[in-house]
């Protein structure tokens, strides 16, 4: 009898890539739902124009680089891309934005390097941030969480801002949107205020912004599980928080009144989100267990760094990008100690 | 008798391969009948390869040495029956590449005729001289039977300056369908307990920790049971977690004495040797029934088998015969796996012979091994990093493996990849991890191959020039002896006027020749007067026989 041949092992344990990023959509749910939540129904159209947009520019660039679609499609990254820069830009942004930013993380950052696996930096950043960079205005015109919010729209009427451009009955966007409480800490203590007036704002709740307190919440409980599906590891959400968090604590104990909380740091704006779902993007962060500490830490120092001293309110993107660019020698540095090669015991 | 608690220690990653050991534990060891012919390969073990002893037509005795071991690191084959020598040639033998090897053909007589073939037992072998036991071990052609198939004399050689203090036993078997050393140690754990106190005994080491995966409850009991406790005269009998690949060598020593057997080093560097249950019972065998190695238990499972079961086969036995044993094929079988489905290579077909190290036959079906999915590019996830229990970092090796950057594999300690798998069974995008590893050592080793090759061919090439030069050199003397012999005889050619203004005319020509070139050739310098002399009259004599041979042409 002939049998054909392979090499060992015989058996394989299969969650394959696109299990994997599943989970991590699954993981998004939480804290979408609260986006939704909060600031109404235009992160869920975004979402839609995103992921739309994502799997129709991968399949175009996989037909122009003569790559099978099909596998590719089915491994949902562009999904979880889209959906991560969906939910970062601004409820209201209008949908060439959304497509803008889709085109940069798809496209560009990822495609054009080669596609999954070989992009240096995590698109879905790329994107934000060429869109913060060019189009200001609009990604920062937030809206007010809805409590606070003086009109409400339901999903038509959100529907035709996002593809109009315009909001409805004659309101202009000032009369619509409204700083997210990192920006507001950011201009107000330009202006000469202090921490403690600057939270008198409704604009924050208890220990972040009012909302976006919530939002983290969520994100960190599908952060959770995440690490319990043994999606990501620790290293780097731990090390993120951590080093924000304690950086925070320094300059608030020095100095209350000029720098924010660490409370207010890490569940404020992006900095749960990016923890769990942005800066463990395997592609593009470090893998040794060592290395995701130092990685993960970077980012928390960064963002620290740019949130306070920067020309921008947040700063999960940028310091996401650089630290992509510092994962390879870090990867370098922070070797495991290999079996039997001496070392600690 | 109180057991302490026997701390265990963690070596990093590993994997839980779905258990299959059930499926072939229900019945007990059965002894394979004898087979219509067996099939020795020349060689079964790691190191020399035997040299026969027998030629087609020969009648061997059931235990004859048939091939005998040349070097210190091989193992000597026996005729694991009585029987006719039918060829001695090429056959296909088990391994991953499908090639042949030089094999002794048997056709059993059916009598199973010992002759004197059988060494004398050693009686009391715990008293025995430990140069005789391991002379014993070497003779009966020992070698590994946890699937390395090492010879194990050369492990029971210890060296006066790193003493053996723990002998580990090593019954973990952590491939998730191999049951061929759980079988043994239910059944025959009173002569596999004296085969570790013989390794004792030899090695001089005052302790054993035996090592058995908690998934084997029967053979630890049945071990317990035989020693009288779990831990009675300097031997422990320690359940380990079931984690593959804790049965590799140096992840056992590590779980049960929490000593890291050095990079490129081996066991005895901390202090330690480690046996397969098997080869103690083997050892046993030999040492006290003076049996060499002839047969040993094989594990034939899977769904592609109808009767899965553990069977004391003849070595040489062809695998087809053995899965016949087992009840034939299902119709589901799919793949043919020697080893177990982590690390045992697939066979192409069932007509090779079981060799000593063959420990299982693993009749798969398409659901037990499918066929792995379309390779997707590595997301750098790092669960390769995970699992692997030689703390490598598999993702980078795969990199660097792929672009053929081979220093850089070397930086990254490819050569610390023991190949257990784990690294490819945990893959999300089903990269072949573990093949790009085997590609990047033999291409490795190519290289080193050719590099040596290039080296002795260098070295070979500037032999050979020494040597031209030498036999030039002492030619020229010889001519030159000759020549000053020559010379004290009275020249006759003094007399032809023409012919002597012709030499005159050829030695100014050379001399001309001389001076424009510039370059002399160097074994002409720093000549004493008379081996110029010599030479010149040389030259003349040359260029006299050039003349006359273009006279005469002319004619």
């Amino acid at each position: 009898m002939r049998f054909r041949t392979v090499s060992s092992p015989h058996v394989t344990r299969t969650p394959g890539v696109g299990a994997i990023m599943r989970q991590v959509l699954y993981a998004l749910v939480p804290g979408t739902a609260a986006l939704v939540w909060y600031f109404g129904w235009g992160t869920l159209i975004n979402l839609g124009i995103a992921v739309a947009a994502a799997v129709g520019f991968e399949a175009l660039m996989l037909v122009i680089r003569r790559r099978p679609v099909q596998p590719a499609l089915s491994d949902y990254s562009a999904v979880v891309t889209a959906w991560l820069l969906a939910i970062a830009i601004p409820p209201l942004s209008p949908w060439w934005l959304t497509v803008l930013g889709v085109f940069f993380a798809i496209v560009v950052a990822k495609q054009l390097y080669g596609g999954l696996g070989y992009n240096p930096f995590n698109p879905a950043m790329v994107g934000y941030v060429v869109l913060l960079i060019s189009f200001p205005r609009e990604m920062t015109t937030w809206l007010p969480v809805q409590s606070l919010a003086a009109h409400h729209f339901d999903l038509l009427q959100t529907a035709q801002i996002i593809f109009t451009g315009t909001p409805l009955h004659g309101l202009g966007w000032d009369a619509v949107s409204g700083a997210t409480p990192l920006d507001q800490v950011k201009t107000q203590l330009g202006l000469g205020h202090t921490i403690s007036e600057i939270r008198k704002n409704s604009l924050f709740g208890d220990f972040g912004g009012k909302g976006w307190e919530w939002i983290a919440n969520w994100y960190f409980l599908g952060g959770v599980w995440l690490l319990y599906k043994r999606i990501i590891t620790w290293q780097i959400p731990t090390a993120m928080l951590l080093s924000l968090g304690l950086l925070a604590g320094v300059f608030f104990l020095y100095d209350p009144d000029a720098f924010a909380s660490p409370a207010f740091h890490i569940f404020s704006g992006g900095a749960m989100l990016g923890a769990f779902f942005i800066a463990t993007d395997p592609v593009t962060a470090s893998t040794t267990p060592r290395g995701q500490l130092i990685y993960g830490a970077g980012i928390g120092i960064l963002t620290f760094v740019i949130r306070t001293w920067g020309g921008y309110p947040d700063a999960i993107a940028f310091a996401v990008l650089l630290m992509n660019m510092a994962a390879p020698t870090i990867d370098y540095y922070t070797q495991p100690r290999v079996f039997g090669h001496g070392g600690r015991e | 008798m109180t057991a302490q608690a026997h701390k265990l220690w963690h070596f990093n990653g590993g994997v839980h391969p779905e258990q299959h050991k059930d499926v072939s534990t229900r019945e007990p060891i059965e002894f394979m009948r004898l087979p219509r012919l067996v099939v020795l390969p020349l060689s079964q073990h790691i190191g020399e390869h035997c040299e026969p002893l027998v030629k087609a037509g020969d009648n061997v005795n059931k235990g004859q040495v048939i091939a005998r071991a040349p070097g210190y690191v091989s193992a000597a084959v026996h005729a694991s029956t009585s029987g006719r020598v039918v060829t001695v040639e090429e056959r296909p033998v088990p391994h991953p590449s499908g090639m042949s090897a030089p094999c002794i053909v048997i056709e059993p007589d059916g009598r199973e005729y010992w002759g004197e073939s059988r060494l004398p037992p050693i009686e009391d072998y715990l008293n025995a001289d430990p140069v005789t036991l391991r002379n014993r071990v070497r003779e009966a052609g020992i070698v590994g039977l946890g699937g390395a198939a090492f010879p194990s004399a050369v492990k029971l050689n210890p060296r006066t300056e790193q003493p053996i203090d723990t002998v580990i036993l090593n019954g973990a078997e952590c491939e998730p369908y191999i049951t061929c050393d759980d079988m043994l140690m239910r059944e025959r754990a009173a002569q596999v307990l004296d085969g570790l106190r013989i390794i004792m005994h030899v090695v001089k080491a005052g302790e054993a920790v035996i090592g058995i995966e908690d998934n084997k409850p029967e053979a630890y009991q049945d071990f317990c049971a035989a020693l009288g406790g779990s831990d009675v005269d300097g031997i422990r009998v320690v359940q380990v977690p079931t984690l593959y690949p804790t049965g590799g060598e140096k992840q056992l020593i590590k779980v049960l004495t929490g000593r890291e057997v050095p990079s490129q080093g081996l066991p005895i560097d901390v202090g330690m040797v480690c046996h397969n249950v098997g080869t103690a019972y083997a050892i046993y065998r030999a040492v006290a029934e003076g049996e060499p190695l002839i047969s040993r238990i094989v594990t034939v499972t899977g769904g592609g088998t109808q009767n899965p079961r553990n069977f004391e086969v003849l070595l040489g036995t062809p695998v087809g015969d053995l899965i016949d044993a087992a009840g034939g094929y299902t119709p589901e079988a799919h793949r043919l796996v020697m080893g177990g489905p982590m690390m045992g290579f697939a066979l192409s077909d069932d007509e090779v012979p079981v060799i000593k190290g063959t420990n299982c036959l693993l009749a798969a079906t398409r659901e037990e091994t499918p066929a792995t999915p379309p390779a997707l590019p590595c997301i750098r996830c790092g669960a390769c990093m995970r699992a692997c229990p030689a703390n490598l970092l598999p993702q980078q090796l795969y990199w660097f493996a792929r672009a053929r950057d081979f220093d850089k594999v070397q930086d990254y300690n490819l050569f610390d990849c023991i190949e257990c798998g784990c690294c490819s069974y945990v893959c999300p995008s089903h990269i072949p991890l573990v093949q790009y590893y085997r590609f990047a050592k033999t291409e490795i080793w190519e290289l080193e191959r050719e590099r040596r090759k290039a080296d002795q061919a260098r070295i070979r090439h500037e032999f050979r020039q020494e040597r031209l030069e030498r036999e030039k050199r002492e030619k020229a003397e010889k001519l030159a002896r000759k020549k000053a012999a020559l010379a004290k005889k009275p020249e006759k050619a003094d007399a032809e006027d023409p012919k002597k203004a012709a030499i005159q005319a050829a030695l100014e020509r050379v001399k001309a020749k001389k001076a424009t070139a510039g370059v002399e050739p160097k074994n002409t310098s720093d000549l004493t007067p008379e081996q110029a002399a010599q030479i010149e009259a040389a030259e003349a004599r040359r260029a006299h026989a050039r003349e006359k041979a273009d006279s005469e042409g002319n004619d």
